[in-house]
């Protein structure tokens, strides 16, 4: 039953707290069942959003997955800033999986899109902002005076004229008795003092001892380990195995087969894409993949042996000539603008397959259960920043109803995108119904490696007119991608095509009056999934390269052929003179020094790279120096923000320089970190990062500094050897 | 088999060739230590054995008789090594999945060299982390260095 009328007592509501605090919940409009908007103390607890101990504790529930993004810290500092908590006294712990934690801009739970500072904040600061009040209204009944005779600081509620004061854990059980109020006025940015300081993240204490708990960490009483082996060619089929062999091997308990074609029935086959598998089940994990060595199975090809990345990359070139391209932009008259042009500027570009690599394999805990009386339930503990699309898999799959499962969210060992797949926790919930067992699957990286949902594959081809002064006039770019959106983001699609493959293209800010993009779907029986800045990962790299490409071509300094595009974007105007400076761009670099910029948004931020490089004689590219300008609107916490830009020059760096998967025969070449290469300690440059600080409305910042580190990179490149590289990665 | 392990003698069975890592993980229940590679290329299992650093997902038990292994949750239970205090004074983990292993190996490199030069720290940090928390990493190990030392 469905309440979509709001009112106060639904979307407010308190109670105390078994130990005599407050606890403070709030049901979000259409998404929260009656019951639990109205429901007793206990299940008021459930779908508390932050709890006060009496000893003063603010525990906040946040309803987005930590994957490193810092979102256990940030949105707990947004709440404690409306509620002027004591920083010192907050803790965050990641909500339950129930309707009272659910978007309300989406309606979903999911973690992505560098979103939840954008999507959640007015929706928590009323929480803050409402406990506050009834802390106040408390204290001020405690003592007899009118509330506005009250100030309060750092969780502790003070009275001047009678000199007395209270800390929020010895109102916190009066509080809960009182009727929440609405609508209450938030603070102005003038007026706080936890947004906007480089407040320490809440969950490095315990990710310094060991004590933080990820998924592949879940231990459940009874637990069974299982390890799996899937098809090398994605629709290859499983033709032999030695069964006998494997449960000769001590602890193996059960060899289970996970064929592609269970996803049939259920209408997932095409979201999940999960390959053909067979699974070893042992006491232990080390013994379940001895086992899946001793199994030994044989997939065949699927059909898919002339694959390799060659091909692909020839027939998406092709592909850039194909006249039943989609329109997707189509400003003004290119065809005139083009043919009136004093010169046309052309180039293409592609870039390869990327997997994610998450440092934590994938893996999930799973516990199937059949009761006495024959119902069904099932349990999950998963690593997962995809739980609406994760619980609508299991569903179909199993026929389960939403109440029948449970899944809990665990910390994760980096996300970038992989842990909105459902692949893995379908697989650990079949393998543990069919052992009649609870069962942690934890993939090998090998597994991780060859079976990714890999950063589309892609190319893109320009062509650029500029007039008698060196300023384009007609762009015309054709993009060819696999879709990423076509397999698990259908709800997303534009006239069937996916707005995610031209992120970045079809949006670029550049004032040309004569503009078209056109995407053509490239397929691939590798399957797509989001990388970190998914579209603007390729589509950033291509824009901006090209723009240094027609500032080469025109003699044009590339700062200032941006400036003169970018007259009506003030923001973009604003990172662009900030990096020029940060940079001293109009300076020379030193010696053997040689710099490339870019600038690309995404994700509602702004962001300027220079990147300064050296060469070796041998070609080897030595990165030096990062700087960087962003622009994400009102800052939450700086020190955030700057270790989301580190990770995301590095996580781009890293591609640019040697990313990409190799395929030969439709399998995989890599497998592991010995033959992926990952940026490490001593290939990190400087990083030298500048906030601008505004009262924007904030925007994203755990993906936007990806895009402009690959192309400030090549065209530092093309300014240190004069050669363009149109092909990630750079050193192929 | 026995093994001692942050101190505490363990006495246990467990197939010889399991490697360390799934000893302090699966049988031990110490999951502080973690699996990303297991073939000692990323450094997330590393441990220290009878005081040197080792990548605990290929050392099969069966070598480790009676020797004696350090893993983070030994270096102290309430942050108080001066290698936690500087990980948590520069606020380095991001996702942290792989900062048992660098917080261990930073600890081993003091152990060698209490005053590290930044190519001493290119050369002993080898472990990967895909947050690329490196320019953290390197501040929080020159943060250690001005920080008194005691043993590890």
């Amino acid at each position: 039953m469905i309440n979509k009328t709001i009112n106060r007592r639904q979307f407010l509501k308190s109670s105390a707290i078994a130990a005599g605090g407050l606890s403070l919940g709030f049901a979000l409009p259409g998404c929260a069942p009656e019951a639990s908007s109205e429901g007793a103390a206990g299940s008021s607890d459930i779908s508390a959003w932050l709890t006060i101990d009496p000893e003063g504790i603010v525990t906040i529930r946040v309803p987005c997955s930590e994957m490193g993004q810092g979102v256990h810290t940030s949105l707990p500092m947004i709440i404690a800033e409306e509620l002027d908590a004591d920083w010192q006294l907050v803790r965050s712990e990641t909500a339950p999986v129930t309707p009272d934690f659910v978007n309300p801009l989406t309606g979903s739970r999911g973690t992505g899109g560098s979103s939840a500072v954008r999507r959640w904040w007015p929706t928590i600061a009323k929480a803050g902002a409402t406990a506050r009040d009834m802390l106040l209204r408390a204290a001020a009944e405690q003592w007899a005076v009118d509330v506005s005779e009250l100030t309060v600081a750092n969780g502790i509620v003070s009275h001047a004229g009678s000199n007395r004061s209270a800390g929020y854990g010895s109102l916190a059980a009066a509080a809960a008795a009182l009727e929440p109020a609405m609508d209450l006025p938030l603070k102005t940015a003038d007026q706080y003092k936890i947004i906007g300081t480089p407040a320490k993240r809440l969950d490095t204490p315990s990710k310094v001892n060991g004590s933080a708990l990820f998924g592949i960490d879940v231990r459940i009483p009874e637990m069974q380990y299982a390890t799996l082996a899937a098809s090398p060619n994605f629709k290859g089929n499983l033709r032999s195995m030695d069964e006998s062999a494997a449960k000769a091997v001590r602890g193996v308990q059960r060899i289970i087969s996970l064929p592609a074609a269970a996803q049939e029935s259920a209408g997932v086959q095409d979201i999940v894409a999960m390959p053909d598998a067979v699974a070893v089940l042992a006491d232990s994990y080390w013994q379940a993949k001895k086992g899946l060595q001793a199994l030994n199975p044989q997939f065949d090809d699927g059909g898919a042996a002339s694959i390799s990345d060659a091909t692909i990359r020839a027939e998406m070139i092709a592909a850039l000539s194909d006249e039943d391209a989609a329109v997707m932009r189509n400003d003004g008259d290119v065809a005139q603008a083009t043919s009136g042009a004093q010169r046309v500027i052309s180039a293409d570009y592609t870039a390869p397959f990327l997997a994610h690599l998450c440092m934590e394999p994938m893996n999930c805990t799973a516990h199937y259960k059949v009761a006495e009386d024959g119902s069904e339930s099932l349990e999950i503990w998963a690593p997962t920043q995809g739980e609406s699309h994760v619980l609508n898999v299991l569903q179909r799959v199993f026929g389960l109803s939403e109440q029948q499962i449970t899944l809990h969210t665990t910390l994760m060992g980096g996300g970038f995108g992989r842990r909105f797949e459902a692949d893995f926790v379908l697989q650990s919930a079949l393998i543990s119904k069919a052992a009649a067992k609870p069962v942690k699957l934890l993939w090998s990286r090998e597994e991780d490696v060859q079976h990714d949902y890999y950063r589309p594959t892609s190319a893109s081809r320009f062509e650029v007119g500029v007039d008698d002064s060196g300023r384009p006039v007609s762009w015309r770019n054709a993009v060819v991608a696999t879709s990423v959106a076509k397999r698990n983001f259908a709800a997303a699609l534009v006239n069937g095509n996916d707005p995610f493959s031209i992120e970045g293209a079809v949006n670029i800010p550049y004032d040309i009056p004569n503009q078209t993009v056109t995407l053509k779907e490239y397929h691939s029986n590798i399957p797509s999934g989001s990388w970190r800045s998914v579209g603007s990962s390729h589509n950033g790299f291509y824009v901006e390269s090209m723009m240094d490409e027609v500032a080469v071509a025109t003699g044009k300094d590339p700062f200032q052929l941006r400036r003169e595009l970018l007259q009506n974007h003030p923001r973009f105007i604003a990172v662009l003179d900030r990096l020029e400076a940060e940079s001293n761009w109009q300076s020379p670099a030193a010696a053997g020094r040689f710099r490339g910029m870019a600038v690309h948004e995404c994700f509602a931020s702004i962001v300027g790279e220079v990147a300064e490089i050296s060469v070796s004689d041998t070609g080897a590219i030595k990165v030096h120096k990062m700087i960087c300008v962003v622009d994400c609107g009102r800052v939450v916490n700086p020190s955030i923000i700057e270790s989301q830009l580190e990770s995301a020059m590095i996580d781009g760096l890293t591609a640019a320089l040697w990313g990409g998967v190799r395929i030969r025969e439709g399998r995989i070449v890599q497998s592991n970190f010995h033959d992926y290469r990952l940026m490490r300690l001593r290939e990190t440059p400087l990083m030298d990062i500048h906030i601008i600080d505004n009262n924007e409305a904030p925007g994203g910042i755990g993906e936007p500094g990806v895009p402009p580190s690959m192309p400030a990179l090549s065209n530092a490149l093309f300014a240190a050897t004069g050669r363009r590289v149109r092909s990630l990665p750079l050193e192929a | 088999m026995k093994l001692t392990v942050n101190e505490v003698e363990y006495d246990f069975e467990v197939d010889e060739d399991t490697p360390l890592l799934w000893v302090l993980r699966d049988t031990l229940g110490m999951t502080g230590t973690k699996f990303a590679c297991g073939v000692a290329q990323c450094g997330a299992c590393s441990v220290m054995v009878d005081g040197e650093l080792q990548r605990s997902c290929t050392l099969p038990i069966s070598t480790l008789e009676g020797r004696s292994v350090s893993t983070v949750e030994g270096l102290s239970r309430d942050n108080s090594h001066p290698v936690q205090q500087a990980w948590i004074a520069e606020d380095v983990p991001q996702c942290g999945y792989c900062q048992s292993g660098q917080i261990m190996a930073a600890a081993a490199l003091l152990e060698s060299y209490p005053n590290p030069s930044d190519e001493q720290i290119d050369s002993a940090m080898t472990n990967i982390c895909r947050c690329g928390s490196y320019s953290r990493i390197r501040k929080a190990i020159h943060r250690a260095i001005r920080e008194p030392q005691q043993e590890i």
